[in-house]
């Protein structure tokens, strides 16, 4: 049986490292831990660490992710659900325990929420808990009615045995069946005989949440809380000089200040009072030297990287220089991309307690493994000592993650130390926006060379900008290779026999992070728009030079042509009404979306509708992916028409809703996602819908304005109808 | 002291008149289905009734509620199944949620208003802001809602 935690040190290693994918020994009970698992208790039997089945034959399945929206509640359980054969009417799901994942030897593997990586790093062990389950199940009726196991059938939660004309349910069967030792050769079913994966089940989540009862980390209660909020040093890498505490002293409802390192906590009777004493608190920072940077030198210092030397090859075929230098037709062009903020609805928060001999935290964590560390090592104390309740989220997008982007765990922990109560740290949303970890800046160069036919022979592709793992985890790269800066650019799936892609590292003081679909977010834009570019420059149609580039390529061929035939690529269209394509593939899943815009005399956008096919492989809930798919391109579409965070004096500029805009209903155009499930492969569905809005919308806007858009967002651009 | 009246319930309350209504609600009597987003009145998480019109609680200072009756998500109706409520069960709007209070108060109130609202009145009276992009069955849902109530 693995063990990954021959000692503190390799936990942590592991724990830092796990993305999933993980052996499936690791998340059935162990025989050490099966005294623990083969436990009843009045909450039920727990057949194994997935699944506790009640007397009453509720089956609860146990969530090792975290809902954030993106539907796993309900996707998990049905994979879990599918092999076991329950009755899914009597499914609950409830979120599997941090704590226990340490103390039973990360028996639910990893608990990572992020790179659309749930289904996809987890379906083969959870359906596998499932089989196993089930096989336990038949086996203890079996055993109790002294007949073959395998003449028994199960069915919605019932074992029948055919010849004898009995049935035990397995609520009755379930205490028996946990005491027994798991089979290890279980054989899944083929996708063929599913028939639950694949239904457009209802999320188990919804009657909860049109009743407003789901508990977020903003909503925890706690006896005897105390509310904190926080100014964080406004200057990314700056520290906290001095505050003067005298100016609030005696405000009601106002119990103290608590000074960090590089940040000011003002705890009290509620948020609000704490928040008014904040704001009349003079805080002197000291900006750690990056006070004078602002988005102009950013800007320089991204653009320099284009033509630098120090570029890191990280993918070298052919021979692009002397290709293109040959080609008939070049094509060239410089893109950029801003900074990110995440403005999940829910503000950053954290509740906390610390006691002498136990750290518990309540908090909306995409990475409860990690909080869990992170709360130990905050508070000084083994991780054993450590109890973290993954409350749901108001939205994620990356924002809650990353060990690093979780600052908000030491900084609660800190608080609660030196208050001694439970403390629920608040951000305001001002501090949410600035004080975040963007999605980078980054710009593109990219020179291609095509024949006089227009076919392409060559493409240089230069990317310059900071470095997510830089920030996050800077052990993890050597010489500014940073690969997946590079992704969706690296692995594209467009025949290319000659092609470099390189990237030049430029970090800045601006803390950045991983932002809904991370690098594709701004490198489907730099591709698709150029792609674009290069059809137009060779009179190509932009569909038909994609499918040229992908003639090689069946599956990506099947999504591109989806999209086009659902859209009715080149029927003819309302006056003033532009299309535009773009393509990408994302995490194991290939999307194309087609957008119809139009620019009014006033030069205002408009997005009409927007056409996408997706490809994830299997489907277990299609209802959900047409949910993702449609908020992913709300995502998108905000960003690119408004998203932008600048910098001044070393400082972000946006603070809230009216100077971070969100697209919003009024502007929402018609979303039609058609599935062309390939059932080659599990792919995720969270992001993979949001990078090819950007492109596919300034495509259609070249097509409306002959401008092309080179750089983001669309509401510095000036657009002319054509 | 302050009197309020919220979903039904009258409350002596001992709070800074200054106070907006949301934190009365979710800090001073724990009804936590109004949430923060923004503290400024833009995204209408926070969204409740005042005498039936939608209102912005976080913006809303409790002083100035009066003798108005306060009607949160929990209050919105008695079992739960208000029309909205029901509308969007069956459409399965909510992703993360954390909006969707604020967005079923301004549904609600948008079809008190307007028991049949076309697309138009949608867009000009639902203005929350759905950070996981929920707008395309928020729309559905309400119409759905409409031809029910």
């Amino acid at each position: 049986m693995a063990n990954i935690m021959p000692n503190r040190r390799g936990f942590l290693i592991s724990a830092a490292a796990a993305t999933g994918g993980l052996m499936l020994g690791f998340h059935l009970p162990s025989d050490t831990s099966r005294a623990v698992a083969a436990e009843t208790t009045d909450k039920g039997a727990e057949v194994n660490a997935w699944i506790v089945i009640q007397p009453d034959e509720t089956v609860t399945i146990r969530v090792a992710r975290a809902e954030m929206g993106q539907g796993i509640f309900t996707a998990l359980p049905m994979l879990v659900a599918e092999e076991l054969d329950c009755d899914w009417h009597k499914v609950r799901a409830e979120y599997a325990s941090p704590a226990e994942n340490f103390r039973r030897k990360h028996i639910f593997g990893s608990m990572l929420t992020g790179g659309s990586l749930s289904v996809r790093t987890s379906q083969d062990y959870l359906r596998t808990a499932g089989a196993t389950a089930r096989a336990m199940l038949i086996a203890a009726a079996a055993a109790e009615w002294n007949v073959p196991a395998g003449e028994c059938e199960a069915a919605d939660g019932v074992i029948q045995h055919a010849p004898t004309h009995r049935r035990v349910t397995f609520g009755q069967v379930a205490a028996a069946a946990a005491k027994l030792a798991p089979p290890h050769d279980v054989k899944l079913k083929p996708a063929s005989a599913w028939r639950l994966i694949g239904q457009p089940v209802k999320r188990l989540d919804t009657p909860d949440k049109v009743h407003a009862k789901p508990v977020y980390g903003i909503d925890v209660r706690l006896p005897d809380m105390v509310y904190a909020t926080v100014a964080n040093c406004p200057v990314f890498g700056g520290k906290l000089k001095s505050v003067d505490q005298s100016k609030i002293e005696g405000m009601k409802g106002v119990h103290r200040v608590v000074p960090l390192d590089n940040a000011v906590a003002v705890v009290g009777e509620g948020y609000w009072q704490v928040r008014q004493a904040l704001d009349a608190l003079p805080i002197t920072w000291d900006d750690g030297g990056n006070g004078g940077v602002d988005s102009a030198s950013i800007g320089r210092l991204v653009h320099d990287g284009l033509t630098g030397s120090d570029a890191a090859v990280l993918r070298s075929d052919g021979d692009v220089s002397g290709v293109t230098r040959a080609a008939h037709t070049v094509v060239q062009a410089e893109y950029s991309a801003p900074f990110l903020a995440h403005a999940a609805m829910e503000p950053i928060n954290c509740t906390a307690h610390v006691t002498a001999d136990k750290v518990e935290l309540w908090v909306p964590t995409q990475n409860a493994d990690a909080t869990l560390l992170l709360a130990a090592q905050a508070a000084g104390v083994d991780p054993s000592k450590v109890e973290v309740h993954v409350t749901f989220l108001g939205g994620g997008f990356g924002r809650r993650g990353a060990a690093v982007s979780q600052n908000f765990v030491p900084q609660a922990v800190a608080i609660a130390k030196a208050v001694g109560k439970p403390v629920k740290l608040l951000w305001s949303r001002e501090e949410d926006v600035r004080c975040d970890f963007y999605r980078p800046t980054s710009a593109a160069r990219f020179v291609a060379g095509l024949d006089e036919s227009g076919g392409l022979l060559s493409w240089h592709l230069r990317l310059a900008g900071p470095s997510i793992a830089h920030t996050l985890a800077p052990s993890t790269i050597s010489h500014g290779a940073d690969a997946r800066m590079l992704e969706g650019l690296i692995d594209m799936p467009y025949a290319v026999p000659n092609i470099l892609i390189d990237y030049a590292m430029r970090n800045t003081h601006v803390p950045v992070g991983f932002w809904r679909s991370v690098n594709h977010s701004q490198n489907a834009f730099f591709k698709e728009s150029f792609i674009d570019e290069m059809a137009h420059a060779t009179g190509q149609d932009p569909y038909q030079f994609r499918r040229s580039l992908l003639a090689h390529n069946p599956l990506h061929l099947a999504v591109l042509d989806a999209a086009a035939k659902a859209a009715g690529w080149g029927d003819k269209l309302p006056a003033g009404v532009f299309r535009g394509i773009a393509h990408n593939e994302a995490y194991g899943t290939i999307v194309t979306q087609v957008v119809e815009a139009s620019v009014s005399g006033k030069g205002e956008v408009r997005v009409h509708r927007v056409v996408c096919a997706i490809d994830s492989g299997h489907v277990v809930n299609p209802d959900t992916i047409q949910a993702q798919v449609q908020g992913a391109i709300v995502f998108g579409l905000t960003a690119a028409l408004y998203g932008e965070i600048t910098i001044k004096q070393g400082r972000v500029e946006q603070r809230n809703f009216d100077d971070y805009e969100m697209l919003r209903l009024a502007d929402m155009p018609k979303v039609e996602v058609v599935l062309v499930p390939s059932g080659a492969s599990w792919g995720g569905v969270g992001e993979p819908g949001l990078p090819p809005v950007a492109p596919a919308l300034c495509n259609a806007l070249f097509a409306a304005t002959g401008k092309r858009i080179r750089a983001l967002p669309l509401k510095n651009q000036t657009l002319t109808a054509a | 002291m302050l009197r309020l009246n919220i979903n039904g319930e009258d409350h002596t309350l001992d709070v800074d008149p200054d106070m907006p209504l949301l934190w009365v609600l979710r800090d001073v009597l724990g009804l936590t289905g109004a949430k923060f987003g923004c503290g400024i009145g833009q995204c209408g998480a926070c969204t409740v009734h005042i005498d039936g019109q939608a209102i912005r609680s976080c913006v809303t200072v409790v002083s100035a509620v009066g003798e108005s009756k306060v009607v949160t998500i929990e209050g919105l109706q008695r079992h739960g199944d208000h029309p909205v409520q029901q509308a969007w069960l069956e459409h399965d709007v909510p992703q993360c949620g954390y909006c969707q209070p604020g967005m079923m108060m301004a549904a609600a109130a948008l079809l008190k208003a307007t028991p049949h609202p076309t697309d138009a009145d949608i867009d000009d009276q639902i203005t929350n802001i759905c950070r996981c992009g929920t707008y395309v069955r928020i729309r559905q849902a309400i119409h759905t809602a409409a031809a029910k109530g």
